[in-house]
């Protein structure tokens, strides 16, 4: 159930130049989430923000009530946000929108690329509960981009891919080998990151016929599926990404 | 004890506070958040004779103190509201009260007499402000003479309670209420969202894919609120006012104004108990100031 909830800033942590994590607590206990699902959080005293902002679970722990999220200073919403302190409250509505849909059967692959690293760390650590057997994927302009590197080394077999080849494979994420050798058989794909990637991951993933899905990212007013203003074409019609995503199978998107 | 029971016509509201169109939903995407049955109404999500996809992506702009939209109307058109949404909130207990868009009078006078015959549709709200539509919208709004004829036609079409939401988009605000009013509506919503823009430096190119949208929220309540007052100097029939309301301060304005109601809407997307919350609020401000019936702040400006 969606809830309204001010939480407790535990900790901020710098990740890189322009990322940072925000660590919560609620004194209540904070509802049940899954890998996927978002949150909104206002952005108080800033004129200039209006409304508030969605970000993926980055991480959720009901054993000490916490939750995270992965924010990248892109605008004048995560800078503010950025500029929080430990010990302030934040407003948040969580948890919204529809998560991945887990399963355990046959081998996964998550991909992240950029801040779409943001939802695959609690989506790896929930598979990694489960027992399923899944890789790991994540993609970056260069290796400063390759966010949570170490956490994400410890769930699973880790990959990686820069642009700069910095880090890893160079190129993209479908440049990698485990995308490319046809005797590694993932049955599902996961993936968080850039259109642009979600794209290739998607045609990647048609061609092979393997299941495929993606948690896209849209500008948003409502964030509970009221306004209409996030959508995205699907064969359905346009669907709000924050209330029918923000995780899409593939073969329900237009692309 | 205050009393908050207000009236339009035949619609008996227990507050004064509704949810615009189109910032509401259907009512129970709020459910989770509040007992919506709370409300003195609810205004639905625009509803059209056929299915409309709405406007592509981009169709959001934050603006200083507001946000401009242009979504276009998308909804899956009248048999599908009376086929399944219906039956989704016709056991909410409050006022539900049904907002009719359409590109041509027909079209409207067909979605009008199509949720007349629903029983639980408190009243109906006739849009015709909407500025993200090609066709129809605003036009008929910024009109006087498409204003009246469209009005007296869906007036002949349904006996429930007509709300005509009007558009702020016109020079002279009172002659269009005054012509609505003689076209036989029963009561006035003012206002829609002002014709806007935004435009991406970077890009150099317009935010939104319509290029231009409507603006709501906060950066347009003291417009509004002028639109009321003198909207209010010019009918008899009551006035349902919105535009920006955020607080009880500005609930009370308005009804200061001369606005028997006032619809949130934006403020629902910022804190989805607004509405709620403002119920509270009223009686505790009505309480704080000795006022023991909202009458009494209506059109009540010294």
């Amino acid at each position: 159930m969606k809830s309204i909830r001010k939480l407790t800033i535990a900790d901020k942590i710098n990740v890189e130049d322009n990322y940072f994590i925000l660590k919560c607590f609620s004194a209540e206990a904070l509802p049940e989430m899954f890998p996927g699902q978002f949150a909104s959080i206002k952005v108080e005293n800033n004129p200039n923000v209006f409304l508030r902002r969605p970000f993926s679970i980055h991480d959720y722990c009901p054993e000490t009530n916490e939750v995270s999220f992965l924010i990248k200073i892109v605008g004048k919403g995560t800078c503010s946000l950025s500029k929080l302190s430990v010990n302030q409250q934040i407003d948040v509505i969580l948890p919204l929108g529809n998560g991945f849909n887990l399963n355990k059967s046959g081998k996964a692959l998550i991909i992240g690329g950029g801040c779409g690293i943001a939802p695959i760390f609690f989506l790896a650590k929930k598979l990694k509960s489960m027992n399923a057997d899944f890789d790991i994927l994540i993609g970056g302009r260069s290796c400063h981009d390759l966010l949570c590197y170490k956490e994400l080394s410890g769930l699973s077999h880790l990959y990686c891919t820069t642009e700069d080849g910095s880090e890893g494979t160079k190129g993209y994420v479908t440049n990698h080998n485990c995308l490319i050798d046809n005797n590694i058989d993932y049955k599902r794909i996961y993936c968080c990151g850039p259109e642009n990637m979600l794209k290739a991951v998607a045609k990647h993933a048609k061609e092979r016929d393997i299941f495929c899905e993606v948690s896209l990212e849209n500008h948003m007013a409502c964030g509970i599926g009221v306004c209409l203003c996030c959508v995205t074409e699907t064969i359905h019609g346009n669907e709000c990404v924050c209330s029918q995503g923000p995780v899409f199978n593939i073969k329900d998107l237009k692309w | 004890m205050v009393n908050i029971g207000v009236n339009i016509k035949d619609l008996k509201l227990k507050n004064p506070i509704l949810t615009a169109s189109g910032t509401f939903g259907y009512g129970y995407e709020y459910s989770d958040f509040f007992d919506i049955s709370q409300l003195g109404g609810i205004i639905v999500k625009a509803t059209t004779a056929e299915p409309r996809e709405g406007n592509p992506y981009p169709r959001i702009a934050e603006t200083p103190m507001g946000m401009i939209n242009a979504v276009g109307l998308q909804n899956k058109g009248i048999n599908y509201f009376v086929s399944d949404i219906y039956n989704k909130i016709k056991n909410i207990d409050t006022n539900i009260i049904a907002n009719v868009s359409g590109s041509t009078v027909e079209a409207c006078v067909e979605v009008a007499r199509r949720m007349n015959e629903l029983d639980k549709i408190a009243a109906i709200e006739l849009n015709i402000s909407c500025p993200n539509v090609k066709e129809g919208g605003m036009a008929f709004g910024t009109s006087v003479r498409e204003a009246y004829r469209i009005t007296a036609s869906v007036r002949n079409a349904c006996n429930k309670t007509l709300l005509v939401k009007l558009s702020p988009n016109v020079t002279d605000i009172a002659e269009i209420a005054m012509a609505v009013e003689s076209a036989g509506a029963d009561a006035i919503s003012l206002v829609n969202t002002f014709l806007a823009m935004a435009i991406d430096v970077e890009k150099r190119k317009p935010v939104l894919s319509t290029v231009t949208g409507g603006l709501s929220g906060p950066a347009i309540k003291p417009i509004a609120l002028r639109m009321v007052w003198q909207v209010y100097k010019a009918v008899r029939i009551p006035i349902v006012g919105l535009g920006g309301i955020m607080s009880v301060t500005d609930v009370v304005e308005f009804l200061l104004a001369g606005a028997t109601a006032v619809q949130i809407g934006t403020a629902n997307f910022i804190n989805p108990k607004i509405s709620f919350q403002l119920i509270q609020e009223l009686q505790e401000f009505m309480d704080a100031h000795g006022v023991k019936d909202v009458h009494e702040l209506i059109g009540g400006l010294r």
